[in-house]
């Protein structure tokens, strides 16, 4: 008598004797590839607002994520393979994560209604969680595309053509709001998920995880905004030449070394 | 559910001292119940504003008597004991469930909003079958002491236990099933398979039980998947609403960290 697993899942039965472990795994992996992407986002943020310091600053990141400083030349590819791995924990993390979305119009009236009535903050700060994710579905994809695809055209002129004589800059804007909320709420989550840093007085602990997550989200909003508005003036003054790349003066020929 | 019907006589003691209110003029409130009978076809829910005047220290729970007896007999709602221990008057108080004998009509009105608890069977109005809810929660999860067959020894005399230890599962166990938790929480109410917070406390406090011999490989036998600990989202109005003050939030992370343990063993 067959007994495989296939056959016995195919009756239904597949918990009949054991629960399956895999529930457990899933639980911990959606909650890990979040974390990992929310402090991605936040490194990922430092390193694009660096443009605030200045156009050779930008470049010096850039070209060191392309190991130039290393071996002496760019490998734009390095960034590829990040690029990747980051495009794996993305498909993951939403795998998992949409098992939690509401399914079906009664599932979003029921939870839209229950919102409206509790008047109850964390409950209000999912419904934004859910939509922000399904949007991301969306918005981070293309970016992520362009990314993984054309790693060499990162740079203070590459970067800020694309945000303003592409046309991406839309999709950043609404990609900065998607990805700040998203991630702020999700680490917040994540602390009272698994009790993190409860200490003595949880409560206390919550308000404070809280605080800190209102801190963090306008602190990144307020930096992402930024960041974009230079990419922009920046685009837009050099609008006349776009395509040109970016060299700095110290690496041009001739430079005094 | 009891119909305990208040008296003349019956006496009223205030929860909390008013902050130098007099009897009989802490204004009128309304209160706007709402009205259904799931029995009646072409019933519609409605709600019914009554008026009266706040007395002083007056509770949701001698209001909604006050009503029953002077303006109309038909309001259903339920309640046993009028202090906070029998779970019996949870209702969703201007949109967040809570004990009607626990709540003063000074903190929430002067126009104060009830509804019944919703993710329960309703009766009628305000009054709802929290029992059968509760009683299947308690079968799906055995929540009672499992001990094995052959140390069942009911002369020997019951091995002692840290004050400590007893103090931790007596504060589990202040749980009163009142509902408040599962009204409150938006995963159950989407879900409906969800285990709840009462449910995941109860996993806690038996965990915690010398006397109960079942380990977490048993537990996860129990909440181990989707429709137990880990489809909690973790949105925490279960411990913002419990009005016993349990400690869900950490409880519930405690049961999905020792779980997930086992997922991985």
């Amino acid at each position: 008598m067959d007994t495989s697993s296939s056959i016995v899942t195919g009756a239904g039965l597949a918990d009949a004797v054991r629960k399956s472990r895999l529930p457990a795994r899933l639980d911990v992996v959606q909650s890990a590839t979040g974390l990992v992407l929310a402090l991605f986002m936040w490194g990922h943020m430092f390193f694009v607002s660096s443009i605030l310091l200045g156009k050779d600053a930008m470049w010096t990141i850039t070209k060191m994520f392309e190991g130039y400083f290393i071996f002496g030349r760019a490998y734009p590819g390095i960034v590829s393979v990040v690029v990747a791995v980051i495009v794996l924990l993305l498909v993951v993390h939403a795998a998992l994560a949409v098992r939690k979305f509401p399914i079906n119009y009664r599932q979003l009236r029921t939870y839209r209604g229950h919102m409206k009535l509790m008047r109850h903050e964390d409950t209000t700060l999912w419904y934004w969680q859910f939509v922000t994710g399904f949007a991301l579905f969306f918005l981070a994809a293309p970016h992520l595309f362009q990314m993984l695809t054309q790693p060499g055209l990162i740079g203070p002129y590459e970067s800020s053509d694309r945000v303003w004589s592409y046309h991406w800059w839309p999709l950043y804007l609404l990609l900065l709001f998607a990805v700040e909320v998203h991630g702020g709420v999700g680490l917040y989550r994540l602390a009272v998920k698994w009790g993190w840093f409860a200490g003595s007085n949880p409560d206390a602990t919550r308000r404070r995880l809280k605080a800190l997550k209102w801190a963090l989200t306008v602190f990144f909003l307020a930096l992402g905004l930024a960041t974009l508005a230079a990419y922009i003036r920046i685009g837009i003054e050099h609008a006349d030449r776009v395509g040109e790349r970016y060299v700095p003066a110290s690496v041009q020929p001739g430079a005094v070394k | 559910m009891s119909m305990f019907r208040p008296t003349a006589t019956h006496k009223v003691i205030p929860l909390v001292p008013a902050d130098g209110a007099q009897p009989g003029n802490g204004g009128r409130i309304r209160v706007h119940a709402m009205r259904y009978n799931p029995r009646d076809p072409g019933n519609a829910p409605r709600l019914q504003t009554y008026e009266l005047e706040q007395a002083e220290g007056m509770t949701l729970f001698i209001a909604l008597s006050e009503i029953r007896e002077k303006q109309d007999p038909s309001l259903q709602f339920d309640f046993v004991c009028r202090a906070g221990i029998c779970g019996s008057c949870a209702m969703v108080i201007n949109g967040r469930p809570g004990l009607a004998c626990r709540t003063l009509t000074k903190a929430v009105g002067p126009d104060i909003t009830l509804l019944p608890l919703p993710g329960f069977e309703l009766i009628g109005d305000l009054s709802v079958n929290t029992g059968k809810w509760m009683r299947a929660m308690s079968e799906r999860l055995e929540a009672w002491v499992h001990m094995k067959e052959a140390e069942l020894d009911l002369t020997r005399i019951e091995a002692r236990m840290e004050p400590e230890l007893a103090e931790q599962i007596y504060e589990l166990d202040r749980c009163i099933e009142c509902g408040c938790c599962v009204a409150g929480c938006g995963t159950v109410r989407m879900r409906e398979a969800f285990v709840g917070a009462v449910g995941l406390n109860k996993i806690a406090r038996f965990r915690l039980d010398p006397r109960d011999t079942r380990d977490d490989d048993d537990f996860y036998e129990l909440v181990g998947d989707d429709d137990g600990v880990f489809g909690c989202m973790s949105l925490l109005g279960c411990h913002d609403v419990c009005p016993k003050q349990l400690p869900l939030a950490t409880q519930i992370a405690f049961v999905r960290r020792k779980m997930a343990a086992v997922g991985f063993r």
